[in-house]
């Protein structure tokens, strides 16, 4: 392709202005949060803080309940992570090297899921968690979070079967090996690349729940990030410092599991094709 | 085959218990989906026909089509589906438009390439809530730029934070939304990009054809069946997506930026009227579907044509 001087400059310009564009919020969060307090009014219109401190965040860690919540959320994702990846690999793995009556159907109906609005399901299964005790209380969130990311984490984790060669089991099963051997010890292995993927998928995605999480948790000792953030600045008294140095801690996590599935993002962005 | 040799060494049970392999796989899967998303839904379909107030519990019962007639009747669930179609097709134009173009500046690499993928995708990573909250203090005056640099530019007359305009709120979570999507086309449509062959555009080349023809006559037919469908997928899904909303106005100021989505939630989770909340649903979800069904009618009808 030819490449003229003028095109070159052009697309430099756009290049630096999607930067700039995806990165200015978080800029914003970040600059705010290191703002002392008593300069924040004078000078938070400013693209830079003329000082900065790490007060804010001190505070948050010792003077507000957001260390519980940010817990609160560790415990939840980690285990939605967990729960629904190991749900997701069971049924890829019969997705990927079985032949069986109905799989089509069960393929569709999983796909169904990421389509309907899970709007009509809050009510619904706020009554039914009342039922079994497991409303306000992570446990609860754990359940749900898991049903809502299995299917998507299924067609990931299918895509990592598929890329497997099915040589492999045939030769597994002639060594003497059972299909379910096969599986556990000769293709299980190879898929643990995809496996990590999908543990980071599901992990950003439970993260980043709110209107369950708004519905069915309401203690301040169950709360997670996203409900306690909410409810912090609902109280009135906002301290704009404490609440960006807040946010600045809840977006550590997902930019570490981020940089951490950036190889696999265009198959995470495929398989469930509705992932957001 | 394995089967063969095994056949003849393992015991009968064995057979079936490989026949029932997939089953066992697939079935807890099945069991929690079932439990906590399909059960939920058809008794969510129960709920739209029954008068279900939390703080009325002696007037409870079968209501046939109260709650369809009082949506029918209620000018805020109308205005939430107006603001539905406004939210979800101006975020999915201007989405997808900033997504091409910026896989369009990716595909030809380029030095520290890896590293800018990685920046400038992050917002697909930041968690919904926070780029709600993110862009609402940006639109602050107190503490954001973005209400002054408008007033400066003459856009707005005064540096005030749009969000709290019914007029123009709903701008507020749209402009959160692109930032928030661009990535996902941009990813999504980077990867069709690439798969392109080298030797189309060097045959073009030759034959003198420009970039734009390039463009229009090589690239866009290519892509263009990923964008039908990326976008039709993304559709329903933006359509709903309503944590933006809810964190940054809260369907707010006085109702002007309710999606229906977000209607459902309010109507369920501050007015308590469950049995009106499941009813809308409803019609969103048959909504939807028929929406689905026309696009794909109208896609197959243009594969023929083409």
């Amino acid at each position: 392709m030819k490449r003229k001087p003028l095109w070159l400059g052009a697309r430099a310009v756009a290049l630096t202005g999607y930067l700039v564009f995806a990165l200015f919020p978080l800029y914003w969060i970040v600059k705010i949060a290191l703002t002392p307090n008593k300069s924040l009014y004078s000078e938070a219109l400013l693209p830079f803080p003329t000082s900065v401190t790490l007060e804010n965040f001190a505070n948050v860690f010792a003077n507000t309940p957001f260390p519980t919540y940010f817990l609160n959320s560790v415990i939840v994702s980690l285990s939605t992570a967990f729960f629904a990846t190991v749900l997701a690999s069971l049924t890829a793995a019969a997705f990927s090297r079985y032949e069986f009556k109905f799989k089509n159907t069960i393929a569709f109906v999983l796909l169904l899921t990421q389509f309907f609005p899970l709007v009509i399901v809050l009510v619904p299964l706020f009554r039914v968690l009342v039922g079994v005790g497991l409303v306000d209380n992570l446990w609860g969130l754990i359940v749900v979070y898991t049903a809502i990311n299995t299917p998507f984490a299924t067609f990931l984790m299918k895509s990592f079967f598929d890329a497997i060669p099915r040589e492999l089991d045939e030769a597994a099963m002639i060594d003497g090996c059972t299909r379910i051997q096969a599986l556990l010890r000769v293709i299980l292995p190879l898929t643990l690349p995809g496996v990590a993927a999908t543990l980071g998928f599901v992990f950003t995605g439970a993260w980043s729940e709110l209107l369950f999480s708004l519905m069915l948790i309401n203690s301040e000792s169950q709360k997670t990030f996203a409900v306690g953030l909410l409810s912090f600045i609902q109280k009135g008294a906002v301290n704009w410092g404490q609440m960006m140095a807040a946010s600045t801690i809840a977006l550590i996590p997902v930019i570490l599991f981020f940089g951490f599935i950036q190889r696999y993002l265009i198959r995470g962005l495929t398989a469930g094709a509705v992932k957001g | 085959m394995a089967t063969t040799v095994t056949r003849t060494t393992q015991p009968k049970p064995r057979a079936l218990q490989v026949l029932l392999e997939p089953y066992l796989y697939v079935s807890p899967t099945l069991l929690l989906l079932g439990l906590t998303l399909f059960v939920p839904v058809l008794i969510g379909i129960y709920y739209s026909f029954i008068h279900f107030v939390v703080y009325e519990p002696l007037n409870r019962g079968f209501a046939g089509l109260e709650n369809y007639i009082k949506a029918f009747n209620d000018p805020i669930f109308w205005l939430s589906l107006r603001n539905t179609v406004v939210w979800t097709f101006s975020s999915l134009v201007f989405q997808l438009l900033f997504g091409l173009g910026l896989a369009l500046l990716l595909v030809t690499p380029f030095p520290g390439q890896k590293l800018y993928q990685a920046l400038v995708f992050l917002p697909w990573a930041v968690p919904a809530f926070l780029s709600g909250l993110t862009w609402s203090w940006l639109f602050n005056p107190v503490i954001g730029p973005l209400a002054h640099w408008a007033a400066a530019l003459g856009l707005l007359p005064n540096a005030d934070n749009i969000l709290a305009d019914p007029g123009i709120a709903l701008i507020g979570p749209i402009i959160a939304n692109i930032w928030f999507g661009i990535p996902f086309f941009a990813i999504t449509l980077l990867a069709t990009l690439t798969a392109i062959p080298k030797e189309m555009y060097e045959a073009a080349d030759m034959d003198g054809a420009s970039s734009w023809q390039q463009f229009r006559f090589i690239t866009l037919p290519y892509i263009a069946p990923t964008i039908v469908i990326t976008a039709l997928l993304r559709t329903v899904w933006i359509a709903n997506f309503s944590d933006l909303i809810w964190v940054m106005t809260g369907g707010g100021p006085a109702d002007a930026t309710q999606i229906t989505s977000s209607y459902i939630f309010t109507v369920a989770y501050n007015k308590l009227d469950y049995g009106y909340a499941a009813a809308i649903s409803v019609i969103l979800l048959v909504l939807l579907v028929l929406y689905a069904l026309i696009m794909l009618r109208l896609r197959n009808r243009l594969e023929v044509t083409t």
